[in-house]
């Protein structure tokens, strides 16, 4: 019983983001169907009491399916995660039904407070079983499966003693956590760190994969001048993001893919043609389904 | 598999150097061609600043208008060192920007700066607190004259008043490009702000409403409230406070004690 009118499940379609400056035109409703049929909503931004962020949650609630995502739960934190926070999260949840729900592997919280930023992990033993607990932890307290997001990152650690690609495959295994496979994080964290985004795709654990991510990226160089990505999510998805995107598809076929922009948020109409495109994509390999679909989500 | 201890990896190290832009990066970022990563760590540095002043920006945009806005990204960029956000939840960051802001000299040039961020703090929280249905007229209209001095009003959560020696009201609204707004200097204003739909209010108060709303809100009956008021301000006008009240329909219960009860059983 989830109280709204609409169904609480993601199709294997786009969705966007979900930003104030489009509360009116999506709840206005009449946009192309071949557009977004969901939405993705960041949970701290609905942990108020009350007021206009709910009352236009409802109504778009009532029409999509919609994703809860966290950005301030901080699962790799030494310090643990915060059972405030875990409950005002699991609020939410229940509040709003959603179809998934998903976290990011990063810390953002310490002694000092919270630093609202998506801070990367070394990827140790010691490490995996921290978040791992973590995920188990959250999982209980939502009671729900969790979908941890990959990564993108800008620095890597002398103390790592595995790859980002054996972290997450066994922190999945040990939390039995689905997987958000960010495929603009894959492209921004190869080139960032001089590997191949193709290679890291075809050795991920496709299986566990419950929602795709692809959002834009800005350029810029690091200390030796070379290229250094930045997932700043203000811009449209970049064509290698695409290329990569479609042989994820070619894999297991069609997923809940989210176009996340935002900041320079656009007009909704600008937003709703990269939902349109990534349909179109996910058209294209509509005759996979069913292959590859497993334990996700 | 062996248990092992959750050893300390660094982020207190990491958080340090966040917030510290002579420090060097965290000894255990690898270098990069023998090089450290100075630019690379600059990304995170910059990121946590950044979308720090954008929420203070966001939440203070009053603020950010009448000091400019490189004026305000140093500012912001103070006081995130000394204040970063306690919790996650960053609509509700910023509840020590309008006292910090006070105190910053180097803003002492405005000096009605620190009011117009407690106007703007309130308008926020009158945002996002929980939603209530305002009573209609009648309910208030039809209480028993002898019920009248002890009926409890129950103010409506999001409803706030900010007061200040200063016209922070008008100063708002002119910022905002509200050409009728006539600030004259030396001529405090009290302001009530709440949002008893969907839009925030705002509305200057009269004198001693200021005094009569906040002990409302905070559990007086209706004739404590009116003699505090009155003792605030010998001109309080109670008629015309609850008139203001209906108008900004911040009313949403009326009791007797503490038992909640229909307005018809107090009429």
């Amino acid at each position: 019983m989830s109280g709204f009118a609409s169904d609480a499940r993601i199709p294997s379609r786009a969705g966007v983001g979900l930003k104030a400056e489009h509360y009116a035109e999506i709840e206005a409703g009449g946009f192309e169907t071949d557009g977004a049929a969901w939405f993705e909503i960041h949970a701290e931004n609905y942990m108020g009491d009350g007021g206009p962020p709910h009352a236009h949650l409802r109504k778009i609630r009532d029409q999509f399916p919609i994703s809860v995502h966290g950005v301030g739960l901080s699962i790799g934190a030494e310090v643990g995660v915060d059972p405030e926070h875990l409950s005002r999260l699991s609020k939410v949840v229940a509040n709003y039904q959603p179809g998934l729900f998903s976290e990011h592997l990063a810390w953002s919280t310490h002694e000092t407070g919270f630093l609202n930023d998506l801070l990367p992990v070394p990827y140790t033993e010691a490490v995996v079983q921290r978040v791992s607990a973590h995920i188990a932890q959250v999982q209980d307290a939502v009671g729900r499966r969790m979908l941890l997001e990959n990564p993108s990152t800008y620095v890597r650690f002398e103390t790592s003693t595995m790859s980002e690609l054996e972290f997450l495959k066994e922190v999945a295994d040990r939390s039995d956590c689905g997987l958000l496979l960010d495929i603009n994080n894959v492209f921004v964290s190869a080139t960032n760190h001089g590997y191949s985004p193709e290679e890291y795709l075809d050795a991920f654990p496709l299986k566990r994969v419950g929602e795709i991510h692809l959002g834009g990226h800005a350029e810029d160089e690091d200390d030796l001048g070379d290229r250094l990505l930045i997932d700043a999510h203000d811009r449209e998805v970049a064509d290698p993001v695409w290329t990569l995107y479609e042989r994820v598809l070619a894999t297991i076929g069609p997923r809940p893919t989210l176009i996340e922009w935002d900041n320079d948020v656009p007009a909704w109409a600008e937003l709703d043609a990269e939902a349109r495109r990534a349909n179109r994509v996910l058209d294209k390999y509509r005759d996979l389904a069913g292959r590859g679909h497993a334990d996700a989500a | 598999m062996p248990t092992q201890p959750d050893t300390e990896d660094g982020q207190s190290a990491f958080a340090r150097a966040l917030f510290d832009p002579s420090a060097e990066p965290p000894t255990d970022l690898a270098h990069i061609g023998g090089v450290v990563p100075r630019k690379r760590f600059n990304v995170y540095r910059n990121n946590v600043i950044v979308s720090l002043t954008e929420s203070l920006a966001a939440a203070f945009p009053t603020v950010r208008k009448l000091v400019g806005e490189e004026f305000f990204r140093a500012m912001a960029g103070v006081y995130i060192r000394a204040h970063p956000p306690e919790s996650p939840v960053m609509i509700h960051y910023g509840s020590r920007f309008p006292d910090w802001v006070a105190g910053f000299e180097p803003a002492g040039s405005v000096p009605y700066l620190a009011d117009i961020a407690r106007l703007e703090r309130a308008r926020r929280q009158a945002y996002h607190a929980a939603d209530a249905v305002a009573l209609e007229a009648e309910a208030l209209s039809a209480i028993r004259p002898e019920h009248v001095a002890n009926v409890v009003i129950d103010v409506h959560p999001s409803a706030r008043v900010v007061g200040s020696k200063h016209p922070i009201f008008s100063i708002w609204r002119s910022v905002n490009g509200d050409e009728t707004a006539r600030p004259t200097a030396g001529h405090g204003e009290d302001v009530l702000v709440a949002r008893p739909d969907e839009t925030v209010e705002m509305r200057s108060l009269p004198v001693g409403a200021a005094t009569f709303i906040t002990s409302l809100s905070s559990g007086a009956a209706l004739g404590e409230a009116a003699a505090a008021a009155t003792q605030d301000n010998a001109r309080f006008d109670l008629a015309q406070s609850i008139g203001g009240l209906l108008e900004s329909r911040i009313m949403t219960g009326l009791r007797l004690g503490p038992d909640t009860l229909a307005a018809a059983e107090i009429t």
